[in-house]
């Protein structure tokens, strides 16, 4: 399916929930955050929160910062 | 000295000095810094992971959680809504409500836009966050964030980076004498006597990144600003002698040879 993912239009393996969109991207759950159509949300919903095409994700994690 | 913590919205701190975590050479090199510097709570930055290169090491696995506090950062961010947004992620990716609030208003000289930042202040406030605002040497914003509900104030030094020290000691005096929140030199200084000199001011902490990342020798400099800030409480809590114009003898009058 085609998502846009931190800006950028990918193809990636269908997923139907966010919980399975990081699992198909190989992301670990700790520490990382997601924004779905500009809306946070929260990890206790993401098994819940369906996917659609052309949807808007943002997913942001924890740098080294001042 | 085990009774004299940093206290912040409730908790209390062992160490007053709190470190960044950006601009070191290498992850160990950071790990090892952080732990001579004694510091309990570090700063850290929110930016979207790198989709297509899942194998580069990451932050987190170089910092001990159970050992050190994370306080995201809003850095990057020019204006309330993205700060906001920004605070909102963190929240969610650290699981903690603390923020270091940044709206900065310039690209050349990283000066907080004070507007933007009293007004991210207020909704993050609303919000549950304990926010703690990087913002000017101005006396009148410090309060006004104050009573916006910021858990500190944390007014810079200088430019962050430019590692010049505090160019405006007077305000920051007047902003200790001022605020009843902490206050927390946030940015500027360059040297272990620039750390020592925000807390002989009176101060109740002090952040810093660069002056420890960017040095030739980042352990050794870390080592030295965790002596530098106890140096400068001790100073303050000793209760410096006043400055005088003329000299006072220090050794008696009485019984000089002749």
């Amino acid at each position: 399916m085609k998502l846009e993912i931190n800006g950028e239009m990918r193809c990636v393996k269908a997923s139907a929930t966010v919980r399975e969109l990081l699992e198909n991207l190989d992301i670990k759950p700790d520490r990382v955050a997601v924004e779905l159509n500009r809306r946070i949300v929260k990890r206790q919903d993401w098994d819940r929160a369906a996917l659609q095409e052309l949807d808007k994700i943002e997913i942001v994690q924890f740098v080294g910062g001042g | 000295m085990i009774d004299d913590g940093l206290v912040l919205a409730g908790r209390t701190l062992r160490s007053r000095l709190i470190v960044g975590t950006g601009k070191y050479s290498s992850f160990a090199l950071m790990r090892e810094a952080l732990e001579k510097s004694g510091a309990d709570m570090v700063t850290v930055a929110v930016r979207r992971i790198n989709i297509s290169d899942r194998s580069r090491e990451s932050l987190l696995d170089y910092i001990d959680t159970s050992r050190f506090t994370l306080l995201p950062n809003t850095a990057g961010c020019y204006n309330a809504a993205d700060a906001i947004r920004t605070a909102q992620l963190g929240r969610e990716a650290g699981l903690s409500d603390w923020v270091k609030l940044e709206v900065i208003g310039d690209e050349k000289t990283l000066f907080p836009d004070t507007e933007g930042l009293l007004e991210a202040t207020r909704v993050l406030v609303k919000e549950g966050f304990i926010v703690l605002p990087y913002t000017n040497d101005d006396p009148i914003m410090a309060r006004k964030l104050q009573d916006a509900g910021a858990a500190a104030v944390m007014p810079l030094g200088a430019p962050i980076g430019s590692g010049i020290g505090i160019q405006n000691p007077a305000n920051i005096l007047i902003i200790r004498e001022t605020i009843t929140v902490p206050v927390i030199v946030d940015a500027g200084v360059g040297t272990a006597s620039d750390a020592a000199v925000a807390m002989e001011l009176g101060c109740d902490g002090v952040l810093m990144n660069t002056a420890i990342a960017g040095a030739h020798d980042p352990v050794r400099m870390a080592e030295a600003m965790n002596y530098a800030v106890r140096a400068g409480r001790l100073a303050f809590l000793a209760g410096r002698i006043p400055r005088k114009l003329y000299a006072s003898a220090s050794s008696p009058l009485e019984g000089i040879l002749r």
